[in-house]
């Protein structure tokens, strides 16, 4: 029998230290808090009747009441029962884990932030103990014991709150000796909550407006023709050539897809314009298109079906047009949609052709499916084969690093290609720490749509891990710019950067490439593609 | 600063640095793991370490006699990771007047039987006057996030604005020739 302690009694000086720490609670009787710059707002009710999504109405994440629909209990679980019988990695995820723990500490808002359940594996736990209650007999008879919980409002908030915490970048993915996906449970999670109306408006927003006209901004034809000859204007002040593109033409060999922040924002115009000179440089056959006028894919952070639908344009504006195949820009979770979905989604693209460079000749067999590739495949092939002239010089005054956006590096294992490019065009790149690169790589902290701006207390904590690395860089090698090759990299960093290292700078890889570009018939360049001064090449510096 | 004082921190200055770790650590959700304390790369782990460099250079600073000010870069660092995490502004400050309660638990013999009270209350103001710093630089860290957010807004814009001709950005050679008009 085991020996039975004596109660001991506190002495005086025990009693009369006080605790200056708030009690530790369960993490399931840990309320969720809504405090004003770590969330987003809740998604419009004009945007949700415009997608047919259900509950459509005014409401705040701050409000305690979330004006829940009827029986909303009754729709999650069997929304829940559905995807377990839909998704088989579903039901395996909710069984398998073993709470190793090798996902805990990988987490960049669990880095940055030390609350657990920004930890993956209780990420999913906050579903998992719902499944464990409705659908395992031991969570049914033993609840609690067997870590299973009822579900109510609070828990539906938790998920809320946690679920768009989590930027679906699969970093924890890449340390799970199971391969838990934890972005596929975020993903399970928010479409839960979208069947009882339950987004977030930075994602509803941009998915209403592409539904309606193509692009997650709501840039009209008229707008994103005029948005992007602008830029021919500025081209043409730098270079003395006049880029002439051409929209929506029937029968052009190439159809160009990249996202709408490439053409509206700063400093996403700037890799626009990389693109522009590029393609003109090389006379390559392609064409814009007002109709597909969108990479990138909110829908994807909504649900499948949401998803699948914004990206259907794709296909069917390649086959409107009659190109032989696409080349995609340079964007992040753009191409996670693009080399693992779409295929499946809509297609086989069967009217399209396995993508061989017009340049080079070189066949692009890992896209032999979907008929497209991504821009950086596309340059790294030319520099390879000696198609372009570069001056790297031009970019001298630049230190540059690069961050490996997350869905292209652990999506897709694009991870040559980029630094290939950026250092054919750049005598200055140094890598930043080996644990933080690659498949390792961290997260920006506002991807899968929130890279809001109420948020911003909460995007600079997510993104602290990944700026602590490029700091380290700025020290110790003097770095001054960070190349991406992300749309929302792109938008993100800059804010990300002047809080935590100012002084760097954030470019697309294909503005860094084209300020190196030399053209056929230029002028002597002595300004960047941002208008600026290039050192040493007699502007007025 | 009082030498004696002085000697008795530098003596247990590795029990200080790792008190004050652990009790900064603990105003931070409860972590069962230990994750803050246990990884020591820098990478894996930055706001360990900005805790560890955060704590080693304020408390050189107090003893070294050093001059105070904002310019400290790891106090900075500190302080931006404190600033954006989920702390109210006192319980964000919270940590710097945790090294009081830590130098005066690990010296509490030493100090009584030295007689060297006056040395501590000094050695305490000077924590309080870094307090004062350590609130301006956690103010600029929080209006900075507000400026982030209107300069977000103003690169999101900034095609559209041109465009519409509601905004017109002033060639550099035109305020050359304002400059030389004026110095005329």
């Amino acid at each position: 029998m085991a020996k039975v302690e004596k109660a001991k009694l506190p002495k005086p000086e025990e009693i009369s230290n006080i605790d200056y720490h708030p009690p530790a609670t369960d993490w399931m009787d840990t309320p969720t808090e809504f405090k004003p710059g770590t969330y987003c707002w809740g998604a419009k009710e004009k945007d949700l009747l415009t997608l047919g999504l259900p509950n459509p109405r005014q409401w705040s994440p701050a409000d305690e009441d979330w004006k829940l629909p009827e029986g909303w209990e009754t729709t999650i679980l069997d929304g829940i029962a559905e995807r377990l019988a839909k998704y088989r990695s579903f039901k395996i995820f909710m069984d398998i884990c073993v709470r190793c723990g090798a996902c805990a500490d990988k987490c960049h808002f669990y880095i940055a932030s030390g609350d657990p359940k920004n930890m993956p594996v209780l990420r999913a736990e906050l579903i998992r103990s719902v499944y464990k209650k409705y659908f395992t007999k031991s969570g049914k008879f033993l609840g609690r014991l067997a870590g299973a919980r009822e579900l109510d409002e609070k828990v539906l908030k938790e998920w809320w709150s946690y679920f768009f915490q989590c930027t679906e970048c699969r970093r924890c993915s890449v340390f799970c000796p199971y391969g838990i996906d934890q972005a596929e449970v975020t993903i399970i999670g928010r479409e839960l909550l979208n069947l009882v109306g339950l987004n977030i408006d930075w994602i509803a927003g941009p998915v209403a407006n592409c539904y309606m006209k193509g692009n997650h901004l709501g840039i009209e034809p008229h707008a994103f023709k005029g948005n992007i000859e602008s830029m021919c204007d500025d081209i043409e002040d730098m270079t003395g050539i006049r880029v002439n593109p051409t929209f929506n033409r029937k029968g052009a060999e190439i159809l160009f897809v990249t996202p709408s922040g490439d053409y509206l924002g700063e400093p996403g115009i700037y890799t626009c314009m990389g693109y522009l000179m590029l393609f003109h440089e090389l006379g390559l056959d392609y064409t814009w298109s007002t109709y597909a006028s969108e990479g990138g894919n909110f829908g994807f952070f909504t649900s499948n079906d949401m998803a699948k639908r914004l990206n259907s344009k794709i296909y069917a504006e390649a086959k409107r047009l009659g190109v032989k195949w696409i080349i995609g820009g340079e964007c992040g979770h753009m191409w996670r949609v693009m080399n693992q979905y779409m295929d499946t989604w809509n297609g086989p693209a069967d009217f399209l052709e396995v993508p061989v460079s017009p340049i080079t000749g070189t066949r692009f067999e890992n896209a032999k499916s979907t008929k497209m590739i991504h821009i950086t495949e596309f340059t790294a092939d030319l520099i390879k084969h000696n198609k372009i002239k570069l001056d790297p010089s031009r970019n001298d005054h630049l230190k540059v690093t690069y961050h490996d956006s997350c869905n292209p590096s652990r999506g897709m294992g694009l991870l040559e290609e980029p630094r290939y490019v950026l250092k054919a065009a750049c005598n200055n790149f140094y890598e930043m720490p080996e644990n933080t690169i690659r498949e390792k790589t961290f997260c920006c902290g506002s991807g899968s749509g929130l890279n809001a701006s109420e948020n911003m207390e909460q995007r600079m904590r997510g993104g602290f891990p990944r700026a602590n690395a490029v700091k380290y860089v700025q020290e110790k090698h003097g770095v001054n710019m960070l190349a991406n090759i992300c749309a929302v990299d792109r938008a993100a960093f800059p804010a990300l950067m002047d809080y935590w290292c100012p002084g760097v700078g954030v470019a697309g890889t294909h503005e860094l490439l084209a300020n190196a570009l030399v053209m056929k018939g230029e002028i002597p360049r002595v300004i960047d593609l941002r208008g600026e001064d290039l050192p040493g090449k007699g502007g007025n510096e | 600063m009082d030498t004696k004082l002085k000697d008795l921190i530098e003596e247990k200055r590795s029990v200080i640095l790792e008190r004050w770790f652990d009790a900064i650590v603990e105003t931070y959700p409860l972590d069962t793991t230990g994750f803050f304390k246990k990884q020591k790369d820098r990478f894996a782990n930055p706001v360990g370490h900005a805790i560890v460099q955060g704590t080693e250079g304020i408390l050189e600073v107090l003893i070294s006699g050093k001059e105070l000010n904002e310019d400290l870069p790891f106090l900075n660092d500190f302080i931006k990771v404190r600033a954006v995490q989920d702390f109210t502004p006192a319980k964000a400050m919270d940590f710097i007047f945790l090294l009081k309660k830590v130098v005066r638990e690990v010296l509490e013999k030493e100090i009584r039987q030295n007689q060297i009270y006056d040395a501590l209350l000094s050695f305490e103001s000077k924590i309080d006057d870094l307090a004062l710093f350590a609130f301006d630089i956690y103010v600029k860290c929080r209006e900075q996030i507000y400026e982030l957010k209107t300069d977000e807004l103003k690169r999101m814009t900034y095609t559209l604005l041109k465009k519409a001709n509601l905004m017109y950005e002033i060639p550099a050679e035109e305020f050359e020739v304002n400059d030389q008009k004026c110095n005329t």
